[in-house]
Formats: C-alpha cells, structure tokens, sequence
C-alpha cells in the first residue's frame, strides 16, 4: 500500500504554435501513492489540462516536445511507444474522467453498453459478461438498475456524470484523472458527486489526480495539492499546511481571491494577467504580479524542498 | 398564529417593483394532446429599492435567467405586473419601452458571445449612443468616461481594439462599460463571473460594486454561487423550481438560512479547509423538478427531509415573515411569529 506508486520527473510538454513553441509543462515532478488524492490546481492556461493528458498520453498532434520520466511502480511509461501504452496503460492503469464529460456520451448508444465497451474492446470479454459488470460499476456509483438501458438524454446532468465515472472506473485503473470533473454540474449535484468520490476513494486504493481552478473544492478531496502557474508547478504541499498556510507568494494570493462564505474576510483579487507560455522570461514567472519581487526573482528560482512531500519555488525560502 | 407579510407595499424609495410575475413558455405535447406549460417564473414578488443589489441564487433550472430577461422587457410576461419607478412596463408602448430601455443595462455570462467580434471597442461603444441619437462629441466624451469607470485605461490603448484581442476579463469590463453607457438606474447581470477564472471574478465583482455605490445603482445579480454573493449584495433573494423560497438581508441568510433548500445549498458549498475531505456532506438526493408539472404543495417537498405528508404535499407554503426582512415560504415556519 505505501511507498511511491506515480512518480513524475522533468515533465516537459511543448505545442507547436505559429507564435513558436508554447510551454504547457515546462520542467514538472511530482509524486502520488497509492490511494492518495493530488489536487492540481491553478488559473485556466497555467497547463494543468495539458499535465493530465500527457500523463495519460492523449495529446494533440501539434506536440513540439514530449520528454521527462512518468515512473508508475517504478517502470517509466515515457519508455514505452504508443501501441504498448496503448495496450497496457491507457484506460486501463489511468484512466481519466475529462473536462466537460456531460457531452462525451454517444447520444445513441445505451448507457449501459457504452460503459461496458471498453471491456469488450480492450480485456475481449464477451457482451452478457460485460453489462454484467457494468450493472456492478452502476451500484457502486449510486446509479438505479434500470438506468442501464436508457440512453444519455434520458438521464439527468448528475446521473450522466456517474455513468461518465463509472466508465473511467471499470477497467479497475489505478490512478484516475479528473479533469474539472463537476464544473458543468449544480451546487447540489456537484456536492452529491463529490460524496460519490469520497466514498470511492475510501473503498479503494485508486490515486486520484484532481484538476480544477477551484481551491475550495480541491479540498474535498486532495490529500496533497500542486499548485500550477505558467506551465510549473510551484508549490507542493499537504492539505493541512497548504489550506492554512500556502507558501508560495501566488499561493497566497489565489487563496485569497478565495470568497468564502464562514469565513469573515474580503477576497482580493490578483492584479496583472499570466505571462505568455511563448517565451516566458527567465526567472520566476510570477515575479510581475508579486509584492515580494527582489532583484534575484530574475533569475530562475530553485525548487526549496522542505520535508520530503513539500516543496516551494521562490527565492523567499533559498538560504 | 400565520403571520403573512402582504406582498409589496409601495416603497417611496422602490426601483422596481414585480407583483406575481410569471413566465410561461407553451410547449406542444403530442400529437392530439393539448399544450402544456413550463412555468418557469411563477408568481415572483418583490421590490428593489435604489442604490441595492441583490442576488437571485439558483441552480441551473431555477428560472433567474428568465426572471431577469423578463424584467428587461426581452420576454413577455404571462401574467402579473412590473413597475418600474411607478410605471407599469407590461402595458408600455414600443416608444415608452425605448426609454425603458435606456434605464436598464445587461451584464451577460459570455462576454466574448456578447459582444460583436468585427467591431471595435469604440464602435461597440458607439452603438447604442447612435441609436438614442447622441451627438458626436457627447459620445466621444461619454464613451471616455465609460472606459475610465470600468478601468480599461489608458483608453487610447483599447478604442481600436477587437474583442478577441481582449482578457476575458477584460471582455466583461468592456460588457459592462455598454451596459453603463447610457447612464441606467438598473443593471442586470446574469452569472458576469462564471466564465472567469476566481481572481478575475472577485475583480469584476468588485467593479460592481464600485460602481453600484458611485452612481447610486440598483444590481441583480443573478448567479448559483452563494459564497460570492456575500461582499457584493444587500440582498439574496433564492429561487427553486420558478419561485423565490426565501429573501434576507445577505448577512442575515447566509448565518441563519431557514429553508431546507438553502441550508443545503449553504451545506455543498466547501470553503477551503483541510478537513473536508473526511466530511460527507449531507444533501438532498434528486434534481430539480420538472417546471412542467412541478410538484404540487411546495415544490421542494419530494426532496425534503423535513416534510409533512398532508400538508407539505398539498398545499403551496406562503411567504413567512419569521424575522425583519427575513422571508421564507416553508410550513416549517407557520408558527412563527414576527
């Protein structure tokens, strides 16, 4: 059960662009056991879309660069070429439930069938024997039996979201991506999935990488939490330290434009805009919107370990 | 003892006045059966009071966005009455809703659909200064100042722009300087924020608010995120299945919520907190109704824990005053007193 189970080294991921070459994952690590939830999370075009689908490889055909270690029980997948990761990993080790999944249902497909195919494509288990398991997956994710031959108009937004969940449950991965995995969805059925995961979570051994721009809701679920700005990660850190105390300057900020609703403070907003992932300047890449800059912020900021699962770049905490 | 608050009274310093204000759209079920109805505002009161704002808090089917299209004249009401500083807006003639019109700005959710893409931000800005004939020279004056309220300075640096070359956030101030342009009394934005990333929003919101206090403006604020209501209206106002369930001072709701619906909805939403992830939370199983045929009694009943067979069922809750400005329509309440 313990020790690390996902690790990712130097991760770089370039798209090709008629500006030049655009920096999605530019230099990132980190590392995930067994069971344990990371959120990821940053602005929109910080690059924690493009990390998700390099880890599971489904990338546009516009990729410059694709280079770095993904160690997953210690074999780096970054080794195999497409058919063998096809084969073997996509889907079936990490599977992915993504960004705006409520639309990814073939409308004319039964639900049903349409979580069972993977099996039938990838493991060649016969139809019966795969609806059978479906049915099991549709339990386990609170989904009424006879659900399973209705098709995807029939069901509501919430309903549709399990069966999407249920999919990316069935080839019993390891590591599951969810990518924004409720922002389409109501307060309440956003809640209800939210529930449906804990429990997931606590009945299994699965890893979960969460993505969302949202830092309230990361915390109902990440055991760990990196937070992503222009294409790096710049602060690693736990749920209890990060939620009460972020350490990066940007960390800081974005938990502070964080409106709460117990909490008796004004959020603030973060002034400026990102920098461009086209030639972003040397040096750190936030310096420009950070109360902190010194003269050294122009010069790349060195990845500050401190304790074995946090990490903070910024020069404020080199010695 | 029922103690039920008559629905309006005529408040001197009310802006807008709405009195059982519906909206039903007809639909066509078969062949040979009869048409039917979603009732997707049905029988909304209140009054808003100049220089207020207040936030109309739903989930996606709630009808807030139809309420508000309706109180901008771009739907026609099925029934019930809007007035707006005493007139009635249902009954006006196409040259009263011109002026109209006028008094009432837009603040869509999609700021890049909202505005034209082959125009530029002055011509964008022209546009309705055109329509209600403004001289050439007042517009270039107002459309300056606009700008400047909304911070997309230096002007110069933006007048040519297009907007695509613009932030998303940048795009909803520009949104927002067309909705201020012709000076109106009363803004209506429909989620302004969701399409933003969270430090751009709380940016907008805060323009908002600016701008709210500066000209003495009257904002609904339309949106289904509770927790960004709270710095940025005097009022919430929440709304289930094409009714307001309760109203309160924002302060007051959000600490002591009454209905069941809103002390649910206040429950789903997680503030940043490490402990979360070891909270189930407890929420209402279902979806929305059916604004076809919605429930009858009160319409969150099949949802409720808290429901009385016999009453609940049947008979639609009225509107409890169970504290000053504090509003709710739920049986729970009967019994209190003000």
């Amino acid at each position: 059960m313990s020790g690390v189970f996902l690790e990712v080294k130097d991760l770089y991921m370039y798209y090709r662009t008629t500006m030049g070459s655009l920096k999605a994952v530019d230099g990132v690590s980190f590392s995930l056991d067994r069971g344990e939830t990371l959120a990821l999370i940053g602005e929109s075009g910080c690059g924690k879309s493009s990390l998700a689908k390099s880890l599971i490889r489904l990338l546009p055909r516009n990729v410059e660069v694709f280079r770095g270690h993904i160690y997953l029980d210690g074999e780096d997948l970054m080794e195999m070429d497409e058919d063998q990761f096809r084969r073997t990993v996509q889907w079936q080790r990490i599977s992915m439930v993504a960004q705006a999944a409520l639309n990814s249902l073939n409308p004319v497909i039964r639900v049903g069938e349409q979580v069972a195919e993977p099996l039938i494509v990838h493991k060649g288990i016969s139809k019966e024997e795969a609806l059978k398991k479906a049915r099991e997956a549709f339990s386990l994710v609170g989904i009424p039996d006879a659900f399973i031959d209705r098709y995807p108009f029939e069901l509501s937004g919430g309903m549709r979201q399990r069966a999407i969940i249920a999919m990316a449950l069935i080839m019993n991965p390891e590591i599951i991506i969810l990518d924004e995995p409720t922002s389409a969805l109501d307060v309440l059925t956003q809640a209800n999935i939210m529930n449906l995961l804990k429990k997931i979570k606590a009945e299994s051994s699965i890893s979960f990488i969460l993505i969302t721009h949202d830092v309230g809701l990361s915390s109902e679920l990440a055991d760990k939490i990196a937070v992503m700005y222009a294409g790096q990660i710049v602060e690693l850190n736990d749920a209890e330290g990060f939620y009460s105390s972020p350490l990066h300057p940007y960390s800081q900020k974005l938990m502070a434009s964080v409106p709460t609703l117990r909490m008796d403070r004004t959020p603030e907003y973060i002034p400026g805009s990102p920098i461009s992932l086209i030639n972003p300047p040397e040096g750190c890449r936030f310096a420009d919107r950070c109360q902190h800059k010194m003269p050294v912020c122009s010069k790349d900021p060195p990845l500050v370990h401190l304790g074995e699962e946090r990490f903070v770049k910024c020069w404020l905490y080199a010695k | 003892m029922l103690v039920i608050r008559e629905v309006i009274e005529m408040d001197e310093d009310a802006l807008l006045v709405l009195k059982d204000l519906r909206k039903w759209y007809k639909i066509k079920k078969g062949m040979f059966g009869g048409t039917e109805f979603v009732r997707a505002v049905d029988g909304v009161s209140f009054s808003l009071r100049r220089g207020e704002a207040i936030s109309l808090v739903g989930e996606s089917g709630s009808g807030k966005t139809t309420l508000g299209r309706t109180i901008l004249g771009l739907e026609h009401p099925t029934g019930g009455k809007i007035f707006f500083e005493g007139r009635d807006i249902t009954e006006m003639k196409p040259k009263d809703m011109a002026w109209y019109r006028r008094q009432t700005g837009f603040v869509q959710q999609d700021p890049f659909g909202a505005l034209p893409p082959f125009m530029t931000v002055m011509r964008i800005l022209e546009e309705p200064l055109i329509i209600n004939k403004i001289e050439k020279k007042e517009r270039r004056e107002r459309i300056y100042k606009a700008l400047s309220e909304v911070r997309l300075t230096p002007v110069e640096d933006y007048l040519k722009k297009y907007p695509h070359m613009l932030s998303g956030g940048q795009q909803q101030r520009l949104v927002i300087a067309r909705a201020i342009i012709l000076n109106p009394k009363l803004i209506i934005a429909d989620e302004p924020v969701s399409m933003l990333d969270a430090s751009v929003r709380i940016e907008i919101l805060t323009l908002l608010r600016e701008l709210q206090r500066r000209h003495n403006l009257s904002i609904i604020y339309i949106t289904h995120d509770l927790s960004t209501t709270r710095y940025f209206s005097e009022w919430i106002y929440v709304m289930y299945a094409g009714k307001i369930i309760e109203k309160g001072l924002t302060g007051e709701l959000l600490k002591n919520p009454l209905h069941p619906y809103t002390k649910s909805l206040l429950q789903a939403i997680p503030d940043p907190d490490a402990k979360n992830r070891f909270v189930i939370r407890e929420i209402p199983p279902g979806e929305p109704p059916s604004l076809v045929n919605p429930p009858s009694g009160c319409r969150f009943h099949p949802r409720c824990i808290y429901a009385k067979r016999g009453l609940c069922n049947v008979k639609e809750p009225p509107e409890f005053e169970v504290e000053k400005d504090h509003l709710v329509s739920c049986w729970l309440y009967a019994d209190s007193e003000e």
